[in-house]
């Protein structure tokens, strides 16, 4: 089956803008193993259905945790059980033959003719997508398990035909002649049955069939939806379709890999897709949900080991540069599963700042490869290189070498780096001044690294300057993300100010006059601390400077109160009172059989007015008889009895405006016929009064 | 004297009664839908005042569709009527048609208050 696309001679840069949001894809890991382990392997080592088995047992078997032993005898049991009767039907016929191939119990030769000509007859007499799915891939199973069977399909291409009228020129599938709904998961289905068909049928199937197939699939990739980070997924276009995406794009990914499995010649797919398509599987994370897992392993399995292009992911332990432990970057670059790469070099062709983004600082440097850890490492950063956050932009050039599979991968991987490191903190002091002139009563020099017992004066007319300067290693102004001052009075009431960075150093003053309101007028000693934190900042530091005596004003009757503290300090997380909402009362309502009785009663008057009527002598004896009269005279009388039932629809349901609209309808009707009745009856009147 | 009153009040209904039955068949029926449409009202009040006018507009929608249907027609009986001078050359299915059409008019108005 490779034999026709022979040894490939490789450079395949494809090269893909990839624009959109730096982000980091890991492949699948240890911790998704872990996870599976508890998602699928049940306590009492028995699975619900046939279904949930394969699902279970494929997933443990694509990640390499070998559970076999425990769980194979309770399934294998439920396998026999299923082959062996005649009763099963074709999709758990299906599953129990894919558990089979996982688990390999020992089943008897019987077991196997009924089993293929139970299948046989299945894809005689399928008449919807879902029956050729089982019969004919459940028929591909049994090729793979037991050699030596003989499985003719008949006439294989009177067979693909009819499945193709199921597709649709959008590129997507129904799943039955009758019914008009297409779906995307239908497309992955069809792909793997006819895939199975192809590689079961005893002769070449017509090449221009294949061809409107593969025109089919790129039909199917321009309905793709994509998110801005560049993964690409498929899903449904209908909103209460019962597949997600996941399972969506797991399924056209098993039937893609299973046709160009079983077809000899060349699959073409665009290849930022199937990259776009692995990292959307990646992104997924670890799936809560078996289902989702499954799909998610299968697909990632698919893509790992194909006959169009396997996708390589590059991802990184760590995105952080300590500039201070010097420790050197690394990269790794692996297949979706986690398994090795083949010969390629990565390089690191930009490093953008947050801050200046047009200029790089680094520029086309390779990377260095560890074969013992198989990593790409960067260990020497240029001497410019600051703390703060950096854009990695990463291209890998795969080697020249023949490799047998057609690999890809992004062609520029956007990482987002934190460089981090000392900053140096000089020249802080703290001081009071007097506010009107600028001079400075006290002043103190601080030094933040350790706690002091700085002691100040000051009263309501000063006001109180605190500055530093922070550097980082290369002697730039940093500028940290939190810088707070924080003043804590004796009754435990806390003030919480800003410390603000300008292009020289940082700077805070605090003006009591102005401040006197927002401290409640409480004089007393109050406890100064400084935060100064940063995530590029290795030494942030929280230092309890001292503390400050204040002298305000008395407070006025009008003023605010502080709030109460509690001692509890973590009580303000707590939960907080519970809020009775008073709803409208309802009104009373009287009961229920007096209504009913009242009910009654407003009929009593209707009755009476038939039994006068009645006693009157009312009769519709003068309704008009001949045909031309009679039948105007019906739809008017009709014609009401419409209305009302209008109005009785309105109250029911309808809002008014369908019923306006339907009032003037039947209006303009009962217009017409109304005055056709009413004028014959006054001509026949007249008549009657001339003669 | 007590005796001479109830016997001219008796005197009095007879003397209404035999008038009354003079009116033509058609005058009727109208004054028995008119005495229908006015009792259906008298019950929806009797009905308010024994449990409360709580969902008023629909207490006010009832009561009025059965006056309003009354005073239509009693409006129809007046154009109907032969003796009517004044309406002599209204033919009278025309006035029919009128008290149709307001009767359902009035009745759209009614269902969109009921609520």
């Amino acid at each position: 089956m490779m034999a026709g696309s022979g040894l490939r001679f490789l450079v395949l840069i494809l090269v893909v803008a990839i624009c959109g949001a730096a982000s980091v894809f890991q492949p699948i890991s240890d911790s998704h193993r872990s996870a599976a382990v508890d998602v699928f392997v049940p306590v009492d080592g028995s699975y619900k259905s046939l279904e949930e088995a394969y699902e279970a047992l494929k997933t443990l078997e694509l990640l390499g945790i070998d559970k076999k032993s425990d769980l194979s005898s309770a399934t294998c049991e439920n396998v026999v059980k299923v082959l062996g009767s005649s009763s099963s039907t074709l999709k758990d016929a299906f599953y129990a033959l894919s558990v089979n191939g996982i688990l390999k119990c020992k089943t008897g030769e019987a077991v196997l003719k009924d089993i293929v000509s139970q299948l046989q007859a299945g894809v005689k007499g399928a008449k919807s997508l879902l029956d050729f799915y089982y019969s004919v891939r459940g028929l591909v199973l049994v090729k793979e398990q037991f050699s030596g069977t003989d499985l003719s399909l008949g006439d294989a291409e009177a067979i693909f035909r009819s499945i193709k009228t199921l597709s649709q020129t959008d590129g997507r599938w129904r799943y039955s002649s009758n019914n008009a709904e297409s779906s995307t998961f239908a497309a992955g289905l069809a792909f793997e049955t006819l895939a199975g068909v192809i590689s079961l049928a005893p002769s070449e199937i017509d090449q221009s069939l294949i061809q409107t197939l593969k025109t089919g699939i790129q039909k199917l990739f321009d309905s793709i939806q994509k998110y801005d980070d560049g993964t690409f997924y498929f899903d449904e276009k209908s909103v209460d379709a019962t597949q997600g995406p996941i399972s969506t794009t797991a399924s056209v990914i098993r039937g893609l890999t299973s046709f160009a499995a079983s077809e000899s010649s060349e699959l073409n797919l665009p290849g930022d897709k199937i990259v776009g398509l692995a990292k959307f599987l990646l992104g997924v994370g670890i799936p809560g949900d078996a289902k989702d897992f499954f799909n998610q392993i299968d697909a990632l399995a698919c893509l790992e080991d194909n006959r169009f292009s396997v996708p390589l992911i590059l991802s990184l332990p760590s995105t952080v540069i300590s500039l201070t432990k010097k420790e050197p970057l690394k990269v790794k670059v692996s297949t979706v599963l986690g398994s090795k790469a083949p010969a390629l070099s990565v390089k690191l062709a930009q490093a953008l700042s947050s801050r200046s983004k047009d200029s790089s600082v680094i520029n086309s440097q390779e990377l260095k490869f560890d074969a013992d850890s198989a990593t790409y490492f960067l260990d020497s950063f240029p001497k410019n290189f600051d703390v703060g956050k950096y854009t990695f932009v990463f291209e890998i050039m795969l080697d020249d070498s023949a490799n047998e599979k057609v690999y890809i991968t992004e062609a520029q991987t956007k990482v987002p780096i934190a460089a981090t490191g000392v900053i140096s903190i000089e020249n802080a002091e703290i001081a009071v001044l007097d506010s009107d002139i600028g001079s400075v009563e006290s002043q103190k020099k601080l030094d933040l690294t350790k706690d002091g017992a700085v002691s100040l004066l000051a009263n309501h007319l000063q006001k109180l300057r605190l500055s530093f300067q922070l550097t980082t290693p290369l002697g730039h102004v940093f500028k940290p993300h939190q810088a707070f001052f924080k003043l804590k009075h004796e009754s435990q009431v806390e003030h919480i100010f800003l410390v603000k960075t300008s292009a020289k150093k940082s700077e805070l003053v605090l003006d009591f006059l102005g401040l006197v309101e927002k401290l409640y007028y409480l004089s007393g000693k109050y406890e100064i601390q400084l935060t100064i934190g940063d995530s590029s900042m290795e030494n942030s530091l929280l230092s309890n400077i001292g503390h400050i005596e204040l002298d305000l004003p008395e407070r006025p009757e009008k003023a605010p109160r502080p709030p109460v503290q509690s001692t509890e300090p973590y009580s303000r997380y707590g939960p907080k009172a519970e809020i009775s909402h008073i709803f409208r009362i309802p009104e009373k309502l009287p009961a229920k059989q007096l209504s009913l009785v009242f009910l009654g009663l407003i009929v009593l008057p209707f009755i009476g007015f038939l039994i006068g009527l009645m006693r009157l002598g009312v009769n519709i004896k003068s309704f008009p008889s001949s045909a031309g009269s009679a039948i105007p005279a019906l739809l008017f009388h009709g014609g009401i009895a419409a209305v009302l039932l209008l109005y009785v629809l309105f109250w029911w349901k309808l809002d008014l405006f369908t019923t306006l609209k339907g009032v003037s309808l039947l209006g303009v009707f009962l217009l017409f016929v109304g005055h056709r009745t009413l004028s014959q009856l006054a001509a026949a009147s007249n008549k009657l009064k001339s003669a | 004297m007590v005796k001479s009153t109830s016997k001219d009040a008796q005197d009095l209904f007879r003397s209404l009664r035999s008038a009354y039955s003079a009116t033509p068949t058609n005058l009727k029926i109208i004054d028995l839908y008119v005495v229908f449409a006015v009792f259906t009202a008298l019950i929806q009040v009797a009905y308010m005042a024994m449990v409360g006018s709580f969902p008023f507009n629909s207490f006010l929608s009832g009561v009025l569709s059965c006056v309003g249907t009354a005073v239509l027609a009693v409006c129809l009986r007046i154009q109907v009527n032969k003796e009517n001078k004044e309406f002599k050359d209204l033919a009278p299915e025309r006035a029919f048609a009128d008290f149709v059409l307001c009767n359902l008019v009035l009745h759209l108005v009614i269902i969109n208050f009921l609520g």
